[in-house]
């Protein structure tokens, strides 16, 4: 056996799978389980019970609400890189979604799963931050920016379990990537959109965590176009090195993916 | 010890397993279904791609209790009355393999792809083909392979 012992549970409903995790410390709850379970197989977690939420009905769905888009968290990456909704509202989203992972990863893994885990490479978080979305849990809804809070971690807390995504569609965004050629991990991602707040940049794969880039949003709002980020560099210094590539290279990465988001933001 | 149901290849299977079981290893060591394979451990090379109602994943990365009551189908289960899937048909006549390690999971995902994309271009192919990894260097007669079983499925459909 590869992984260590734990129980799985498959939840009967969202109110069950709330129980469950409430009632057990430690239990992991299992979306598309894409992160998860190679992680357990590297026995770098070993929760004492999965709870399965990934066939609750009531947490897969893809629907418009006025301004906003509303998905559920367990509809996967290909369900929404496939949905004529998606495209037709946020097409930004339809094609990030669509460059996530391979498309075996895409027919599990999930929207809720990538946001909850935010992993510091990730591509959802980009479009969360970038969109200004908003999180609903079993409990509470909470802005992008303050949900994701550091490598791996995010305000949620225990046994408080993502239920879907409200993302307020924006005049125009866009998303661009320079995946990692082994991985196909977002070296760095950068997410741009014209919302009806102003313009927000959000930074993937570049640092331990998503971030927002004020100086780009604040030239952006002036004139939003590609030109106007291309001079402006972000600082190195909290920036992620490893053996892929050092904080200077990412940083500049960041500058030059941002001017392609924008460009495919205003199909330039 | 947990037990669980599922259909695989159009028969019904049951049995008591561990719940840290992978769905690789159910095919695998409980069902001998050893046409599945398991490249890595890392979930990244794609030998073990099955289908699981209808949508091609990594049995690696999926445990056999979350297919409880699902459709599986294993490269064992794509052809019918003797007579080999189109896909496997085009794999044996354009050499698409050389040691045949990555072949199971790479024509699951062919057949996956076929099945929602009927026109595909050769960067298409390639774009989908992004989680099977062959150590052979073979992509270039997997690609032709897919590519022509991609005409006869859709002239046979027609």
């Amino acid at each position: 056996m590869i992984t260590y012992p734990f129980a799985y549970t498959r939840a009967k409903s969202l109110d069950d799978a709330a129980a469950l995790a409430a009632a057990e410390p430690g239990a992991k709850i299992l979306a598309g389980g894409q992160t998860l379970i190679p992680t357990m197989k590297q026995r770098l977690a070993a929760p004492p019970r999965l709870i399965d939420i990934s066939r609750l009905s009531e947490l897969s769905f893809i629907r418009r609400d006025g301004d906003a888009l509303l998905i559920g968290a367990a509809t996967t990456h290909a369900q929404v890189a496939a949905s004529a909704e998606v495209a037709r509202a946020i097409p930004a989203l339809a094609h990030l979604a669509g460059e996530i992972g391979d498309p075996a990863v895409r027919h599990m893994g999930t929207i809720g799963g990538s946001l909850a885990n935010n992993d510091p490479a990730a591509d959802y978080p980009a479009a969360a931050l970038g969109l200004g979305a908003t999180l609903k849990t079993t409990t509470r809804s909470l802005a992008a920016d303050d949900f994701f809070t550091g490598m791996f971690s995010t305000a949620l807390e225990d046994g408080e379990i993502v239920t879907g995504i409200s993302f307020p569609l924006a005049e125009k965004a866009g998303y661009c990537k320079f995946p990692n050629p082994a991985s196909r991990y977002a070296m760095v991602g950068v997410f741009v959109a014209m919302t009806k707040a102003g313009a927000r940049v959000a930074v993937t794969g570049a640092g331990p965590c998503v971030f927002r880039v004020p100086q780009m949003e604040a030239a952006l709002d002036k004139s939003f176009t590609p030109d106007s980020v291309a001079g402006i560099a972000v600082s190195a210094d909290d920036l992620n090195s490893d053996l892929h590539g050092s904080a200077e290279y990412r940083a500049h990465l960041v500058t030059v993916m941002a001017r392609r988001a924008v460009a495919a933001a205003i199909g330039a | 010890m947990t037990a669980v149901t599922m259909t695989v290849n159009g028969k019904t299977v049951s049995a008591e397993i561990e719940d840290r079981t992978l769905l690789v290893q159910f095919l695998r060591d409980e069902l001998r279904l050893t046409g599945t394979h398991i490249g890595c451990d890392t979930s990244q090379c794609g030998a073990c791609v099955v289908h699981v109602d209808g949508r091609a994943v990594k049995s690696c990365a999926m445990f056999a209790l979350q297919a409880d009551g699902a459709d599986v189908t294993t490269v064992e289960g794509l052809a019918e009355d003797g007579r080999l899937h189109p896909v496997q048909e085009a794999f044996r006549k354009h050499h698409g393999l050389q040691c045949g390690f990555c072949t199971p999971g790479m024509i699951m995902t062919a057949v996956d792809m076929i099945r929602r994309k009927p026109a595909l271009d050769r960067n298409t192919i390639r774009a989908e083909l992004e989680g099977n990894i062959c150590r052979c260097t073979g992509y270039q007669n997997i690609v032709d392979a897919i590519e022509d079983a991609a005409q006869q499925m859709a002239g046979a459909a027609s």
